[in-house]
């Protein structure tokens, strides 16, 4: 770890990292623009994008009116001229009134007319903070089911920032979930110098010999504290966050089912068409050999966020869920 | 105000939209015999609309079409071939056969941006590209069309409602051709005219007859230059007639015979003709020169459709993502340094003009429209910075502003007196 220099750095928020990707983005590359809701003046429901305005001006962080149609069609449009617009949803569970925009238009362009769109749409995301229903989505599975999109949920504030200046200088539309749980709530240092983190690699975040956890976001943490939890009983989990969903690191998946012949998905999203099915059937289409026992999952009821502590509570997984899941396929 | 047009300007006119017929007359038949793939939407009787506007655009301008202006493509450069292609979805269209129609684009050299089916999304993306015209100092226009269908959209809503607020070089035509599909414009918007609704944008607006094509580009021509002039954006409500079903499987039987008789006794072709005879501006060697032009020029390009092979079946996994295969850089026509700090810092506070009392002197939001200009310039602004794109010292606009605040009438859409029928 760090000298007295380098510790004497701040620790940094995933919020600040995510800040910081942005003015130095935006620094680096006056083609970088912003547009949102509240983003300039106000910084930023979540003060993500706080000080942008006073920094880069009114033309390049631009507030716009609460219309999330207007805003993606718009930053579709700015990078047909070569701009490299950032697109906040306030909260990403907006991101379902600009659907269309998203899948029809941004997705397919490349597509079908060969123009890139080289536009980030980023916005918090995820439960646990008792936001209700409409403001704790996990709607990342809508859209990984739309070819031409990339998809980045990160777990730490160094992928965080690492991802979104990956995201922001990538020629492709990318969303980039930022889920709010972890905004504040863990610190890490981040280096000096500019950095990136490629999109599309999966990261192991614990070694392990018994089991595989693969988990994304704010679930990583959950599992990571499973993992310890179960090594007291002697089973050794590795796990793996996968910090982008589209594209999929598959060979990640499949050297650690290799190693441990055993595989437990957990999220956050809902389970029925979460991610964790798509991972259990490229398994075994290709790593069935490998397994000793059946995928397992842990993710989220299948029903809307619900509100009250103890209801949220129950429609989340958590550390328990991971754990008793594990022990079970620890048996195989 | 513009120029008035040249003997080879109304020629062009002619040219463009008498390809654009001819052009689509020849698709019904290659329909006919299968060798269309999908649908095939016919904008007989709308020519005048589709041309007329988009020759009121400028090379380094933007456009958008929508499925019925194909003679908006053909103006704006693309060459027949590529919509025969299309249709025909052969390897050699500006898609490779991924999609068919309207749908394809240049960002590079034409200045195209691809409609998608889904309708109004275009009127926020057109709005985006002249915001970022605007940014990059490009002064660039940018235009689409929607029908009155089409207009009921959520996205023409939110997509207006931005190039509003943003003040952004972008003129939207309303394609008003009285049906969406099967449903009539009374049974959609319950307005006198679909310009009205420029009014809750606080923008101005234009009704013509869009089967007068002069008019069509007189209008086009004007909002283009006020938007140039960053008095944009403008609405152009074009009342014509979809003379053909949605599409070839449709006979518009909905349709009472009589208003395809009122609208056939005033084609915009024939009427231009007509015009253009009684005016002088040609005779009929002109006409049979140009008409023999178009013939040979349809033929080769059709040929060319017909010979080409459809797209080898391994091309269907490709090109879903950017792999690098594009290299993507703004051209940027106003020094970088204006956008970067310190000349691009700005303070960060709202100053709310009358605090959006009822009852104060100047009375509502305090937002500043286009219809309705801000009366003095040393008013608080209501945002940090305005105009974007101008920069804020930038007095000969102030200037600008000001002259032409006193012949404005606040909160009336201006209809010009180029409205005809109806």
């Amino acid at each position: 770890m760090a000298t007295t220099a380098a510790a004497a750095a701040a620790q940094v928020t995933m919020l600040e990292a995510i800040r910081q990707a942005m003015f130095e983005e935006m620094d680096r590359d006056p083609s970088v623009v912003a547009l949102g809701e509240d983003i300039g003046v106000y910084g930023g429901a979540f003060k993500v994008t706080e000080g942008l305005l006073a920094r880069f001006g009114p033309e390049r962080v631009i507030d716009t009116p609460i219309a999330e149609t207007a805003i993606v069609g718009a930053a579709c449009g700015m990078s047909f001229l070569g701009l490299r617009p950032v697109a906040e949803m306030q909260f990403i569970d907006f991101i379902a009134c600009c659907f269309n925009q998203v899948t029809n238009f941004a997705a397919k362009s490349h597509y079908l007319w060969g123009a890139p769109v080289p536009l980030v749409l980023r916005g918090p995301s995820g439960g646990g903070v008792r936001g209700g229903p409409f403001h704790s989505a996990n709607p990342e599975m809508y859209f990984v089911h739309t070819p031409g999109l990339k998809i980045i949920y990160p777990s730490t504030p160094y992928d965080a920032k690492g991802l979104l200046k990956s995201a922001i200088r990538d020629n492709n539309p990318v969303l980039f979930f930022e889920h709010k749980f972890l905004y504040r709530r863990i610190k890490e240092e981040l280096p000096k110098d500019d950095y990136t983190v490629e999109i599309g690699k999966a990261a192991v975040r614990r070694p392990g010999r018994d089991l595989t956890i693969v988990s994304y976001a704010a679930m990583v943490h959950t599992s990571l504290e499973a993992a310890e939890q179960l090594a007291k009983e002697g089973i050794d989990a590795e796990v793996i966050d996968l910090r982008t969903l589209l594209p999929l690191d598959k060979e990640a998946i499949f050297a650690s089912v290799k190693k441990t012949n055993k595989l437990l998905v957990v999220h956050e999203d809902t389970k029925t068409g979460g991610i964790a099915g798509e991972i259990a059937a490229l398994v075994f289409e290709g790593a069935f050999e490998d397994l000793d026992g059946p995928v397992a999952r842990v993710a989220a009821l299948d029903t809307p966020v619900p509100y009250a502590p103890t209801l949220e509570e129950a429609f989340l997984p958590n550390t328990e869920k991971v754990v008793a899941a594990a022990r079970e396929l620890a048996k195989y | 105000m513009s120029q008035p047009l040249s003997r080879q300007q109304h020629l062009d006119l002619y040219y463009f939209m008498q390809l654009n017929r001819q052009l689509e007359d020849r698709m019904v038949r290659l329909f006919r015999q299968n060798k269309i793939v999908g649908g095939l939407y016919s904008s007989l009787g709308q020519e005048g609309v589709s041309v007329g506007s988009a020759y009121a655009l400028e090379k380094r301008d933007w456009m958008a079409p929508m499925i019925r202006n194909i003679g908006a493509l053909l103006v704006k450069g693309v060459p027949p071939r590529d919509i025969f292609t299309q249709h025909m979805a052969k390897y050699t269209s500006p898609t490779k056969g991924k999609d068919g129609t309207s749908h394809f684009g240049d960002l590079k050299n034409l200045h195209i941006v691809s409609p998608i089916s889904m309708l109004g999304d275009l009127i926020p993306v057109m709005t985006g590209v002249a915001m970022g015209g605007r940014y990059l100092g490009q002064k660039i226009v940018t235009m689409t069309w929607i029908g009155d269908g089409g207009s009921s959209t959520g996205a023409f809503h939110e997509g207006l409602g931005l190039a509003a607020s943003q003040r952004a070089p972008f003129v939207l035509v309303i394609e008003n051709n009285q049906w969406a599909y099967s449903t009539p414009v009374s049974r959609q918007v319950p307005v006198k005219n679909l310009a009205d609704r420029a009014v809750a944008y606080g923008i101005e607006s234009d009704v013509v007859d869009g089967n007068d094509v002069v008019a069509v580009y007189t209008a086009a021509k004007e909002a283009v230059e006020e938007c140039r002039a960053g008095r944009g954006p403008r609405i152009i409500e074009v009342k014509t007639m979809r003379m053909r079903g949605h599409a070839q499987h449709d006979p518009a039987e909905y349709v009472p015979k009589e208003m395809f008789e009122y609208w056939k006794a005033r084609d915009p072709i024939a009427r231009y003709e007509k015009y253009l005879t009684e005016n002088k501006i040609w005779d009929a060697k002109t006409k049979s020169e140009i008409d023999a032009r178009i013939e040979r020029e349809l033929d080769e390009n059709q040929k060319f459709a017909e010979d080409s092979p459809l797209p080898p079946a391994e091309t269907a996994a490709t090109g879903v993502y950017c792999d690098g295969c594009h290299a993507i850089e703004a051209e940027w026509k106003r020094p970088k340094g204006e956008v970067t700090p310190p000349r691009s810092s700005a303070d960060a506070s709202w100053k709310v003009p009358s605090f959006g009392a009822l009852d104060s002197a100047s009375g509502g939001n305090g937002a500043k429209s286009s219809a309705a200009p801000q009366v003095s310039t040393s008013e608080a602004p209501d945002s940090p910075r305005v105009p974007f794109g101008r920069g804020p010292k930038d007095k000969a606009f102030l200037a600008e502003q000001q002259a032409k605040a006193p012949q404005r009438h606040q909160h009336a859409p201006k209809h010009s007196p180029r409205k005809r029928g109806r």
